[in-house]
């Protein structure tokens, strides 16, 4: 047994590494090292180009034929760390891991021509259009309608939380096409033009001050059948299929590694009782337990993957890995605040300078841990949330 | 053992209550906050009206003759309304320092403005290298010309800028009054050579760094008779500390009762949350919590008269044990609100941030564990 990387892994890795920190512009290396502040849409836009420039990279599960890398798991499973620890940003989920591979496997011909290159090179971006106000955990229940009139569907209603609306290219949401059974049959995945008539946005901003969350109005909005994926009141099943890969996907365990590191370079610079933060014994015994958390989940993550039969044997289990790895973020996170001490209250992001002294504020990181912090509460709550996982757990895989 | 307010203290609360609850509705508190300083003149001098900046001063200085009961009335309706206002920052904080540091002479001159509001303090000690020790002060006064001239830099002072004063902790210079260790000195607001940059803290309050290069003073700016004043100052944020606590537990009930009404309301898989079990048992731990903290709450602030290592470990036991618990109420609030517990228009996610704020002032839950054992050792 092996829980490490064998030579040829090692050797991919050392090469992935390299280029990977030849390829990362500065800015954004950067952003990522203020732990994402501040990285936008287009940013991603911009790192998928070039990892997709660089023979795939950008979607480094698809085949070859089309035009991923054709990697074994284990050496998606390195490049995606490698990334984290190179302080890149991550690859698009939604194009990469979910849409992408829901198209390779339940798309047609002409869908997977018409969007899997633009997926795989940032031309497309895309958001999740399957929460409504009344359809959270609950998201078979949804309501949104899609009317079929001659070769169109006809949807009205509305969407809740659409993360970076404003910016996606397209839509990929679920909508229900018949409500006379019960509520998982009569769900449709669509995917919708985000430039459509009738389809209009709303801001909601978070209580971070963020502005990543849009409410999704549709007025008629006409979308061609020509972009259903799969078959008609089947969608819930492709939905669920491109959710689990979501919830695999938010363990995000390689991001946590990267912040584990920030941290410690920030407790190393931070003074305390004369010396160093990181050599006050008590926050040292914070860091360790927080540490050994992630080690935790990121040895199971791995045995999940790469134990008998491989990730495809992976089940509900996989739901663990998201709990507990969304909790030591938040931790991690938690300390990264508790480490600038007083200076862990300054807002930077919304400050008023207006005085008369031009020195920073504090240290480098009080310009965005509070707000990040803030933020990452989000991660116990979407892609399912810690209940609803826990809760899955308990039914598929302890049989209660 | 009396666990009840007096008749005159019941009608101070509702009063109070009243007063907080008219003032800082949500989205006028929002507005509040969008402003330059963060508060509303206006609302501070109906508070003042109402007596609440002098509810904790004797009355010789002009005020009502309560104290640290008092406050903690007033500070649980900050809590539980969010309401942000310099009032720790110039009444419990920079008054006090007046109050047990001055001579009576200063106490008569100074508090009289503060508690009718027409004064406003700020307590400028906090240094960046010494994290949330009370005793390192790199900030020096040297003796000049029959006053000090103070230089230094502090970091995060609760409503700086707002203040018309700063009390100023620095190292005195030997051989004066028995001489040497750390002074309080009173430096105006605008004094030449004061530089205040202000910011906004996550919880939509405000500070400053104070840079201090070479501030002129006279010898009467010196709190007191000299000589050391880290028990004054230990004393002072003892004090800041129980009504950071009860500022806190008045957070934490407001959390538990929105969340629980929620839970009440919001229905998925065609039940209310509320009747989930899983959910039950988090909010009966909510709630615990919230009982918890109150009883702490007493715990810090009816110690505030006790010699002094009862008052601190006191202070320590609950700011530590607060400081986890409302961080905790709080990130379940959010949780249990789901996606409405991520918005700025929903009060919730504003409490969290008031926690982890409370947290990063005098110290957070590490620092006073810390604090308490060191105490109790010698207990
Ligand atoms: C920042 C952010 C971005 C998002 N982006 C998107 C997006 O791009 N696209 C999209 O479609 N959606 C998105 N979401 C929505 C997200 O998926 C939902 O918020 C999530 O599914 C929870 O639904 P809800 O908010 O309605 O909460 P609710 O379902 O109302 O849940 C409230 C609380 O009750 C708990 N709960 C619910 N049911 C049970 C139960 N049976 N047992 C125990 N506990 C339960 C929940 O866990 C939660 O704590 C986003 C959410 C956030 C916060």
């Amino acid at each position: 047994m092996d829980i490490g990387y064998d030579d040829d892994l090692e050797r991919f890795r050392a090469h992935v590494g390299s280029v990977i920190r030849d390829i990362l512009p500065d800015d954004l290396r950067d952003k990522v090292r203020r732990e994402h502040a501040g990285l936008t849409p287009s940013d991603m836009r911009r790192w998928t180009r070039i990892l997709h420039d660089r023979g795939g990279w950008s979607v480094p599960g698809w085949p070859a034929e089309h035009g991923g890398p054709g990697w074994s798991y284990e050496r998606q499973y390195v490049f995606e760390r490698e990334l984290a620890l190179n302080e890149a940003p991550p690859l698009n989920v939604f194009s990469a891991g979910m849409v992408g591979p829901a198209l390779i496997e339940f798309g047609a011909r002409d869908q997977k021509r018409r969007f899997l290159p633009g997926l795989a090179n940032g031309d497309i971006l895309l958001c999740q259009g399957y929460s409504e106000p009344n359809a959270g955990s609950d998201l078979a229940s949804l309501q949104c309608r899609a009317d079929r009139d001659g070769d169109d569907y006809v949807v009205n209603g509305v969407k809740m939380w659409t993360s970076d609306a404003p910016h996606a290219d397209w839509m990929f949401g679920l909508f229900r096409t018949d409500s006379s059974g019960k509520k998982q049959h009569g769900i449709t995945l669509l995917l919708i033009d985000m430039a459509s008539p009738g389809l209009t946005m709303a801001p909601i901003r978070t209580f971070e001050g963020g502005d990543e969350l849009n409410q999704t109005y549709f007025d008629d909005v006409r979308v061609p059948a020509a972009n259903r994926i799969g078959e008609e009141h089947k969608g819930w099943g492709i939905g669920k299929y491109i959710l689990g890969m979501e919830r695999f996907g938010s363990a995000e365990v390689g991001r946590s590694m990267g912040m584990m590191r920030r941290l410690k370079r920030i407790a190393a610079a931070e003074p305390a009782a004369g010396g160093r933060l990181i050599d006050d014994p008590h926050f040292a015994l914070e860091l360790a337990r927080a540490e050994i958390a992630l080690r935790e989940v990121e040895l199971t993550e791995r045995r999940m993957l790469f134990g008998p039969g491989g990730p495809d044997a992976m089940g509900f289990e996989a739901s663990l890995l998201k709990v507990r790895g969304t909790e030591v973020q938040q931790k991690i996170m938690g300390l990264m605040v508790e480490a600038l001490g007083s200076c862990g209250a300054i807002d930077a992001g919304d400050m008023r300078p207006g005085g008369d002294n031009a020195e920073p504020l504090g240290p480098d990181a009080a310009a965005h841990a509070g707000r990040v912090f803030y933020n990452l509460r989000k991660s116990t709550i979407w892609g399912g949330s810690t209940e609803v996982q826990k809760n899955i757990i308990a039914k598929a895989v302890l049989g209660l | 053992m009396d666990f009840t307010l007096s008749e005159e203290q019941a009608l101070f609360r509702d009063s109070v209550e009243r007063t907080v609850a008219d003032l800082f509705p949500f989205a006028r508190r929002q507005a509040a906050v969008a402003t330059e300083e963060g508060y509303r003149e206006d609302d501070w001098r109906r508070l003042a009206g109402l007596g609440c900046m002098a509810a904790p001063f004797p009355e010789a200085c002009g005020g009502l003759g309560g104290g640290p009961e008092e406050l903690m009335l007033i500070a649980e309706r900050f809590g539980r309304h969010l309401a942000n206002l310099p009032f720790l920052a110039s009444v419990v904080l920079g008054g006090h320092a007046v109050l047990f540091g001055g001579t009576e002479a200063q106490r008569e001159a100074i508090l009289p403005g503060v508690a009718d509001g027409s004064v406003k303090l700020a307590l400028a000690h906090g240094e960046r290298r010494a994290r949330f020790d009370l005793a390192p002060v790199s900030t020096v006064a040297r003796a000049e010309d029959g006053g000090y001239v103070v230089s230094g830099r502090k970091d995060v002072v609760l409503y700086g800028r707002a203040a018309d004063r700063l009390v100023v902790s620095a190292r005195l210079p030997d051989g004066r009054d028995g001489g040497g260790g750390t002074g309080l000195l009173l430096v105006p607001g605008d004094a030449e050579g004061v530089g205040r940059s202000s910011y906004a803290t996550h919880d939509g309050g405000r500070a400053c760094n104070v840079l201090l290069d070479d501030v002129r003073v006279g010898t009467d700016a010196l709190l007191g008779a000299g000589g050391d004043a880290l028990d004054v100052l230990e004393r002072v944020i003892d004090h800041g500390i129980a009504f950071l606590c009860a500022d806190a537990a008045g957070s934490m009930w407001r959390v538990y009762e929105t969340t629980l009404e929620y839970l009440k309301t919001r229905s998925q898989f065609g039940r209310t949350l509320g009747s989930f079990q899983a959910l039950q048992h988090r909010m009966v731990d909510v709630y615990t919590s919230c009982e918890l903290a109150r009883s702490m709450v007493f715990e810090a602030t009816l110690n505030l008269g006790a010699d002094a290592a009862t008052r601190s470990r006191a202070a320590s036991a609950a700011k530590a044990a607060i400081g986890e618990a409302a961080r905790g109420v709080c990130e379940e609030g959010v949780q249990l609100h789901g996606g409405v517990g991520m918005t700025m228009d929903v009060p919730v996610g504003h409490h969290l941030k008031r926690a982890m704020v409370m947290n990063a002032t005098f110290g957070d839950a590490r620092h006073h564990l810390a604090r308490y054992a060191r105490l109790g050792r010698a207990a």
